[in-house]
């Protein structure tokens, strides 16, 4: 019997990349539904009442959301391939503990950057690069969060790099020349397939970005 | 089979704690409580929590892990012969994550906002939205429970323990604005499974009194208009 497998995302969203990545990391085949975000589906209303927001992977019919759930529920479905979360729980908590830092500090602060201006913009450049330097002290000499092993941790942040021609951009700032670690990470991430072939164009997702912008009255 | 040093950060008053405390409870876990003072972090909490600064820190054998749920995660990962806290059905397990995570990210936000309203508008346009996110998770309940008796089934599992561990505030809101927020009208299944919650065996030492809880909450609005957001 055959698995069906859905996936209502946004092209341009690190969110939705993180399942991709995880999908391809097991071998999953899976149906993308590209959502616009300013006219959204009748059926990404269904399946996700409460927040309205992708990602959702849809399996046999059954809706999960939330982007880091949603990688916890494939590594746990599909366990013969490529485990994400380590098999120590004190390394899972780890892992666990910075992907909710991730959660809670990227992309808000991200927006700070490229919605704002002024000191409000300044104050996020530093806050943002605080929060990438405690990452590259978590990622120490590895090659990868999960250590010789892509993993969990190293979904949940690698998508964002797509973003950062855009932070860069707005920001006017290097990331590169304050990280550098960071950025190597990136890049070697990038040299799997799994992971690049969900990276969406950094160009692309800057021009969104200010499409976006304009569509919300910013600038 | 896990042995060793186990210890707990924590103030009695804080539900995040409490969630901790009711997770090594089902497991039948010994820990050592080490009570941090209200408004005052101890070295010892800095050096193990040097990023968030926060309790709950649960220190196994001279390891920290932080964050509430991920340290009942952990708990549920680590003793493995106790009773499970998580669902077993990886989808079980990911909706009980998802509602986990909406009470902390949408629902009990509110209930601060609800503390720090100003005005008769702004307390009753709080006490609106909570009541609708109690309607919310009154259907996730009826969901989720398929008709037993907890979030989690026969016996408290992680859905259970993330929402529970609020009821001690709840209570409290409700006394000192006497009204009712949890209401048989509205949300009859959640007012059952409430009383069930608070009289487990894993929960029923764990909250402090609704007395002791409103002292508390008297002394940190006179600080800060605010009870623990940690």
């Amino acid at each position: 019997m055959a698995d069906e497998v859905v996936l209502l995302n946004s092209w341009a969203s690190p969110f939705g990349s993180r399942v991709r990545i995880a999908l391809a990391e097991k071998g999953v085949k899976y149906e993308i539904k590209e959502e616009d975000l300013f006219n959204k589906s009748p059926l990404l209303l269904t399946v996700n009442p409460v927040h309205n927001k992708i990602p959702v992977l849809i399996h046999n019919g059954k809706p999960i959301c939330e982007s880091l759930n949603i990688v916890q529920y494939i590594d746990e479905v599909w366990r013969g391939k490529s485990p994400l979360l380590p098999s120590d729980p004190y390394q899972r908590a780890q892992a666990r503990f910075w992907a909710d830092f991730i959660d809670k500090k990227i992309y808000e602060t991200g927006k700070k950057i490229w919605r704002g201006k002024g000191e409000q913009q300044e104050t996020a450049k530093k806050e943002l690069i605080e929060i990438f330097k405690l990452l590259e002290g978590e990622l120490g000499d590895k090659p990868y969060f999960g250590g010789n092993n892509f993993g969990f941790l190293d979904i949940a942040l690698v998508p964002f790099y797509s973003r950062f021609y855009t932070l860069e951009t707005t920001g006017n700032f290097s990331i590169e020349a304050e990280c550098p670690k960071l950025v190597a990470w990136a890049k070697r991430c990038l040299e799997k397939e799994s992971v690049s072939k969900s990276f969406p164009d950094p160009h692309k997702v800057y021009e969104f970005v200010l499409l976006v912008n304009k569509k919300l009255g910013i600038q | 089979m896990a042995t060793g040093d186990v210890k707990l950060l924590g103030a009695g008053a804080s539900p995040y704690v409490n969630r901790v405390q009711i997770a090594l409870n089902i497991k039948s876990e010994n820990y050592e409580f080490l009570e941090e003072k209200l408004g005052s972090k101890s070295e010892l909490l800095l050096k193990s929590n040097p990023i968030h600064k926060k309790i709950p820190v649960l220190i196994h054998d001279d390891k920290p892990i932080c964050e509430s749920l991920v340290i009942v995660q952990y708990i549920d990962d680590v003793w493995t012969s106790g009773p499970s806290i998580l669902p077993s059905d990886p989808y079980d397990r990911a909706i009980a994550r998802f509602w986990a995570a909406y009470v902390d990210d949408k629902w009990y936000p509110l209930m601060k906002e609800l503390w720090m309203a100003e005005g008769e508008e702004a307390r009753a346009a709080a006490i609106e939205k909570i009541g609708e996110g109690l309607v919310v998770l009154e259907e996730a309940f009826v969901k989720c429970s398929k008709g037993k008796a907890f979030f989690g089934g026969d016996s408290i599992g992680f859905l259970d323990i993330a929402f529970g561990s609020f009821l001690g505030w709840l209570k409290v809101t409700e006394k000192m604005g006497e009204m009712q927020l949890l209401s048989e009208a509205k949300t009859p299944n959640l007012v059952e499974w409430a009383e069930r919650f608070c009289c487990d065996d894993a929960v029923k030492d764990v909250f402090p009194k609704t007395e002791k809880l409103i002292e508390i909450f008297k002394i940190m609005q006179a600080r800060a208009k605010a009870p623990p957001s940690n």
